[in-house]
């Protein structure tokens, strides 16, 4: 059986699920809970400067029958005193040693960073996560966020927190940036042994159609939100492989957004991260989720011949590159497996309106089963993503001997095609119809 | 057997009952939106049904319902009682995976519901274009077509036999898929919408009646339907306790607490009719027997049908032809003789007759056709009796008339009868415009 032990910058425990620091890391009450259920460590609700909270929070958007695909939130950090706090973290400790409890902090002056640590540690906190990252509420008054978003704050309060700290410093980054790898770099110039991302996304989750007032309402109004759950974690993965990728960042990642299934942390890890931190999933089905994610991971593992978790975490780091380096001579041609198709005629559809015109229907009455268009097929994969039966349409390759060649070999050896006559540009050789022949319907039955 | 009305129900739950909200709104968030929808092919009056059940899972309910009501005016109605098994949501494409089907049927009934009881006003009626038909027959063929003409600026007079409009969307619907309340309501918001005029209690056959309409409306539209039970000349049929299915059905959808069927009911007929009469004996407590004179696989009935009354415990026998009904002032038994099937030829096996005990009889013989009594000039027929019509434009030989619905079909779904008098306005629409040129 796999060993699920995971290591992010010397901080170890059971597995590498960690919940992050949010509502149900509110109490000691719900920590132990959650490691009683199987969670590996757990990110202590962020504490610092008092708050006030305000009703209602969170909001939600829905797809179809799927509740919760996306989740914000307006609520600020641990609205409980301090002492209260630091004294469940003790306790939880003491029945659960070989648990993570990381300890998220926010204050603002070097003075209140240097005691809050100190307390924490003496509670028995494994280590520290300066939360860079809340998106409302806390930026207005010059912490989370606001200090994320600024690479030269961010070092200097790193700096701060390393001055004090014994036990290891993760920094916690906000997506609400344009390069990620800025903010993560300051994190590491400034001395932080690890960084976690992302916390939540700007948001506005939908607007009540009645009141005209955006979700969640306070009194009739509202205020942008952050964003998680599933809808995320494209977001996420993608920023968690950049900071991977990044040589002057070069420390572990705790990987976090829209990890519900193991599916979804192993994907993380494979992207770099050595642990994950959920929130959402354990809001939506609580803490008992996490078996799903164990017993997933470990039967991966075992499948793939992987004993721990070094031999998976950043595998597919190096199977990103950027775009000018993909091989521009390969090509896939969709096919549909007649036997399986149901006849929905969604494959047809979409690549008529929205992709190359490559499929066809029968003219034969009563036949459903589309047909592909090889010559004008792109490969795009457009048809297999729409198709509700599994393994429908695959993507097959169709070899040539053209061998590899990239935008960035082109551009090296000057071969780059310069006008829309180079056979090698994409849509010269491609048929497309006339434009009059859509309305060719319409005209018959006219 | 059920003697309160309370039991009643319980006894005939509908088969699709209506949908929550919720309900709906996970049903609807099943359908694929296929392209070209097969579901839209099947449906002889071809809804949009995907478009309605995206309406529906945007909580557009008004948007849904105009869906359904602009291809078909009997949209409550059929949701309930087309047999949708073979139809649309038998052509679901999830029935080619292996997956329960959308339940369509019921999720029509669910935005119908809505707009009936919201009183919802769907249409606006075009103005007024000084022309007048009369539709002859309130089923749902006159009045799809009385609806449709309504749409286009005619003035409508539906006539009617009965005291009650529908046809056989009222009583010739077994309870259980539909509740009358139901279809009357389903006419009430359709007449407050569409306005057209029904003359109850007027039956028009004879020759007279006929000169009087063509001299006063510009044209007319026949949705007469089919006649009584043809009962076989068997000896006996005109005993107390034998019935004819059609009137059964009629009689027992309108007074059901006061039918009463005996303890050994035996059914005689293949067809939906025969299945209808047969599950509500069954449903009311009696043993019923299904005797049908060629083999189960040549049943005029759906499969599903035939499973239903199997569900409530209705026997069947097969390849049995009735020979002679027993009895003095009662039917007391039957007796019946083994068939078979020789290309494709029926016939009766030397010495085997069998008894069958029976205290109520029910012949699902099929209907006459009442065509033959019309005194209409220069209207034909088919050979089976059926009005003569141009497929497209419903019209008939004589020129001032159109049809559609059983008279037409010879006995086909309420939904049929809708799509063919929605079929028949258009046609009527465009040869009085044609006149006019």
């Amino acid at each position: 059986m796999a060993d699920l032990t995971a290591n992010l910058a010397g901080i170890i425990s059971p597995n590498p699920f960690w919940l992050a620091s949010a509502p149900p890391t509110n109490s000691g009450y719900q920590v132990m809970k959650a490691f009683d259920a199987g969670w590996g460590g757990a990110v202590w609700k962020t504490l610092g400067v008092p708050v006030i909270n305000v009703s209602s929070r969170y909001g939600a958007v829905n797809y179809r029958d799927s509740r919760i695909m996306g989740f914000n939130n307006i609520e600020l950090i641990t609205d409980r005193p301090l002492t209260d706090n630091l004294k469940e973290i003790e306790e939880v400790k003491k029945y659960f040693p070989d648990h993570s409890v990381i300890a998220s902090l926010m204050v603002q002056t070097k003075e209140e960073w240097h005691q809050i640590i100190k307390d924490v540690e003496n509670a028995g906190a494994d280590g520290i996560e300066l939360n860079f990252g809340c998106p409302h509420g806390m930026c207005e008054r010059g912490m989370g966020s606001a200090v994320g978003q600024e690479p030269a704050v961010l070092q200097t309060i790193t700096e701060w927190a390393k001055e004090a700290a014994t036990v290891p410093v993760i920094v916690k980054l906000t997506p609400n940036i344009t390069d990620i790898t800025e903010p993560a770099r300051a994190a590491a110039a400034g001395g932080a042994d690890a960084i976690s991302l992302i916390n939540t996304i700007q948001s506005i989750v939908n607007v009540d159609l009645d009141t005209f007032a955006p979700n969640p309402q306070v009194d009739g109004k509202s205020t942008h939100g952050g964003y998680c759950g599933p809808a995320v974690k494209p977001i996420a993965l993608n920023m968690v492989k950049s900071c991977a990728q990044d040589e002057n960042v070069g420390i572990p990642i705790s990987g976090i957004g829209g990890i519900e299934s193991w599916r979804d942390a192993t994907e993380h890890m494979l992207l770099g991260a050595s642990n994950v931190q959920v929130c959402t999933a354990a809001m939506h089905y609580g803490f008992g989720i996490v078996r799903e994610m164990i017993s997933g991971l470990e039967q991966y593992m075992d499948d793939k011949g992987f004993n721990k978790l070094d031999d998976l975490i950043g595998k597919s780091v190096p199977k990103v590159e950027s775009w000018e380096h993909l091989n521009l001579n390969y090509k896939v041609i969709a096919e549909i497996d007649e036997k399986k198709c149901i006849g929905c005629q969604l494959c047809y559809i979409a690549c008529e309106d929205g992709a190359h015109q490559a499929i066809s229907l029968s003219k034969i009455e009563g036949v459903r089963v589309p047909q592909i268009i090889d010559e004008n097929c792109v490969g795009c994969n457009l048809c297999s993503l729409v198709c509700p039966v599994e393994d429908c349409i695959t993507m097959v390759e169709s070899k040539n001997n053209k061998g590899h060649e990239s935008w960035s070999d082109y551009m090296d050896s000057g071969k780059a095609p310069e006008n829309f006559d180079d056979d090698r540009a994409g849509g010269k050789n491609h048929w497309v119809p006339k434009p009059s022949d859509a309305l060719k319907d319409k005209k018959e039955s006219r | 057997m059920p003697t309160t009305p309370k039991e009643f129900t319980e006894n005939f739950e509908q088969l699709k009952p209506l949908m929550d909200a919720n309900m709906a709104y996970y049903e609807s968030s099943r359908c694929l939106f296929c392209y070209d929808a097969p579901c839209i092919k099947a449906c002889p009056t071809s809804i949009d049904i995907p478009l309605f059940i995206k309406q529906i899972n945007t909580e557009n309910l008004t948007g849904a319902a105009k869906t359904i009501y602009s291809s078909n005016f009997f949209g409550h109605t059929c949701g309930k009682v087309c047999p949708t098994e073979v139809l649309c949501e038998g052509a679901c494409v999830y029935n080619e995976q292996g997956v329960k089907p959308i339940e369509i049927g019921r999720l029509q009934s669910h935005a119908t519901t809505a707009a009936i009881k919201n009183s919802k006003q769907l249409f606006k009626k075009s103005e007024s274009n000084n022309h007048k038909v009369a539709v002859v027959g309130a089923g749902p063929s006159g009045l799809s077509c009385a609806c449709e003409l309504s749409l286009l600026g005619y003035e409508v007079d539906i006539f009617e036999t009965n005291s009650k409009p529908g046809g056989l969307a009222l009583n010739g619907t077994a309870p259980y898929k539909i509740t009358n309340d139901e279809v009357i309501e389903e006419i009430d918001y359709l007449q407050d919408q569409f306005g057209f005029n029904v003359v109850y209690n007027k039956r028009i056959d004879t020759s007279r009646e006929f000169k009087n309409l063509e001299e006063k409306y510009d044209a007319i539209f026949l949705g007469i339907g089919l006649g009584k039970t043809n009962i076989p000349s068997t000896e006996g049929t005109d005993l107390e306790n034998c019935i004819g299915a059609t009137e059964f059905i009629e009689d027992f959808k309108m007074n059901p607490l006061q039918v009463k069927v005996g303890k050994k009911v035996v059914v005689i007929g293949g067809g939906n009719t025969a299945m209808d009469a047969a599950s509500e004996c069954a449903r009311i407590g009696a043993d019923v027997t299904l005797i049908y004179r060629r083999s189960k696989e040549e049943m005029g009935a759906y499969e599903f049908e035939y499973d239903l009354i199997k569900s409530v415990g209705a026997k069947a026998i097969f390849n049995a032809n009735l020979k002679e009904i027993r009895g003095g002032f009662l039917v007391e038994e039957l007796l019946c003789i083994r068939t078979q099937s020789k290309n494709g030829k029926l016939e009766e096996l030397e010495n085997s007759e069998f008894s069958v005990p029976c205290d109520f009889l029910i012949l699902a013989t099929g209907q006459e056709k009442q065509t033959d009594i019309l005194e209409i000039p220069l209207l034909e027929y088919d050979s089976k009796g059926r009005i003569k019509i141009d497929s497209k434009t419903m019209q008939c030989s004589n020129g001032k008339y159109f049809a559609g619905g059983d008279a037409v079909n010879g006995g086909a779904e309420v939904v049929n009868a809708c799509a063919e008098g929605k079929q028949a306005a258009q046609g009527i629409d465009s040869f009085l415009k044609n006149k006019e040129i």
